[in-house]
């Protein structure tokens, strides 16, 4: 077995929240110079224009780049000859905790019925697959509400397949219209369980957003998503235009012979995550 | 489309300046506001006990803002979804509010409420948090502090800026999705 200091999780991973609460990801901002030259709609491209000059200022002053810094989300990859003393879950939160109230970010996570804040952005939201080897990844998501909020899981009929999964998603933007932070990016989780299919589709969200997945088949099916998506008009916050949606993910999973379940988590055009690696 | 620079308390006369897609550099006194606060002010009014400011020329803005750093007034500070105010705002527009600020579509109740009592809705611009900070020029909590992020503050903002989303005259500034087929 191969030791892994708590210690040192904890510190890596308060610095990516805090890094990854203030310095907006490459391949997003490469979108958003994009759409400051492509977008038809002059209104659009001065909400490109406002969230370019936003990430500038984060990174400059450390200021989360938006108010709402995520429920606290982590994948975990850990390798099944890998140890962490006082284990992984406690030295994540740990680094959490620490990371959220050193960085001056929001904690946003209360209880679901007296609405009391739980004070340090507790509990962690640990999701934790174990693979061969001794490494461990960690990817961290700071995943706001507003986006949540607009995601859905459906149980469709397996008749219905691709002409239905098309459909679903597409009404489903459209429902949102304006109000998960447009230009969004789309996780979409095809089969696998209930539970399966929602952990796969905010896993999906952790691409670069310029990656090709690599079965053409599926690269096809999220190019012709987004065709799709975009062609609603819905634009940067709504205000019109060609730029709807920046990417769709999606990950496929079997399912049972009687089910199709989808589900689509919708992220905000601030896609705000890192990884480590031990 | 026109620019408008208005000053809090916002007036009739202010309001019905206003159209759907107007920019508007607000200054003077805003109060925050967002899910919890606003069932705590309608407690209030059902228990007919004062508001903890003035709801008349008022204008509310759905933000629960980041810790402030030190040496910064405020840490990030742009708008929440503001549907989930819907229930709650034609009653504090029928008591004078006549602004809210936030992102995201309203319901047909609030739009209105808006011309009703002669009000607007204003976007501003989601995740441009550390952007609009900057027009923020100080911050104090005067209602709900155990609210932490949702507490009630008092902000002074300088040129905010908005773009007018819903007038007081039924105009709406977002765009219909092209479902087609």
């Amino acid at each position: 077995m191969r030791e892994i200091n708590p210690a040192d999780i904890s510190a890596a991973v308060a610095r990516m929240c805090m890094s990854a609460n203030t310095r907006l990801p490459a391949d997003v901002r490469k979108k958003f110079e994009e759409g400051l030259k492509n977008e038809s709609t002059e209104a659009g491209r001065e909400i490109f224009r406002q969230l370019l000059e936003n990430a500038d200022l984060a990174l400059e002053t450390k200021l989360p780049l938006c108010q709402d810094c995520g429920l606290a989300v982590f994948y975990v990859e850990l390798g099944e000859e890998a140890y962490v003393p006082g284990g992984v879950n406690k030295a994540i939160t740990e680094g959490m905790v620490a990371g959220y109230k050193d960085g001056f970010l929001r904690k946003s996570s209360c209880d679901p019925l007296t609405r009391k804040n739980t004070g340090d952005n507790t509990p962690a939201i640990i999701h934790i697959d174990f693979v061969p080897g001794d490494k461990l990844k960690i990817s961290f998501m700071a995943k706001g509400g507003g986006s949540e909020n607009m995601s859905r899981v459906t149980m469709l009929a397996p008749s219905q397949g691709w002409e239905g999964i098309k459909k679903f998603v597409v009404q489903r933007v459209a429902e949102a219209g304006p109000n998960p932070c447009p230009p969004i990016i789309l996780g979409v989780g095809i089969g696998g369980t209930f539970e399966q299919a929602p952990k796969n589709a905010k896993r999906a969200l952790l691409r670069k957003l310029d990656d090709t997945h690599p079965d053409p088949k599926i690269a096809a099916m999220e190019a012709e998503l987004l065709e799709a998506v975009n062609k609603l008009g819905i634009g940067p916050m709504g205000l019109g235009g060609d730029y709807t949606c920046l990417a769709v993910k999606i990950a496929l999973a079997p399912c049972h012979i009687a089910s199709l379940p989808l589900a689509v988590n919708v992220q905000c055009h601030s896609s705000r995550h890192e990884e480590v690696e031990f | 489309m026109a620019t408008h620079t208005l000053n809090t308390p916002l007036t009739d006369a202010d309001i019905e300046k206003l159209r759907s897609g107007d920019v508007v550099l607000l200054n003077g006194t805003i109060y925050t506001g967002r899910d919890a606060a606003h069932k705590r002010l309608v407690d209030l009014l059902d228990k007919g006990e004062p508001l903890p400011f003035d709801l008349k020329g008022a204008a509310i803005y759905y933000v629960g803002p980041s810790p402030a750093p030190p040496g910064r007034p405020i840490g990030s500070a742009g708008p929440t979804t503001s549907y989930r105010m819907d229930a709650f705002a034609p009653r504090l527009h029928s008591l004078g509010l006549k602004a809210s600020i936030g992102k995201g579509k309203r319901s047909d109740e609030v739009k209105k409420a808006m011309r009703d009592y002669k009000a607007v809705y204003f976007g501003a611009t989601g995740g441009a948090g550390a952007l609009l900070s900057k027009c923020i020029t100080s911050a104090k909590v005067i209602a709900f502090d155990d609210l932490g992020p949702e507490a009630i503050r008092e902000l002074t903002v300088k040129d905010f800026p908005l773009l007018v989303i819903n007038d007081a005259f039924g105009g709406e500034l977002y765009a219909k999705p092209k479902l087609g087929d």
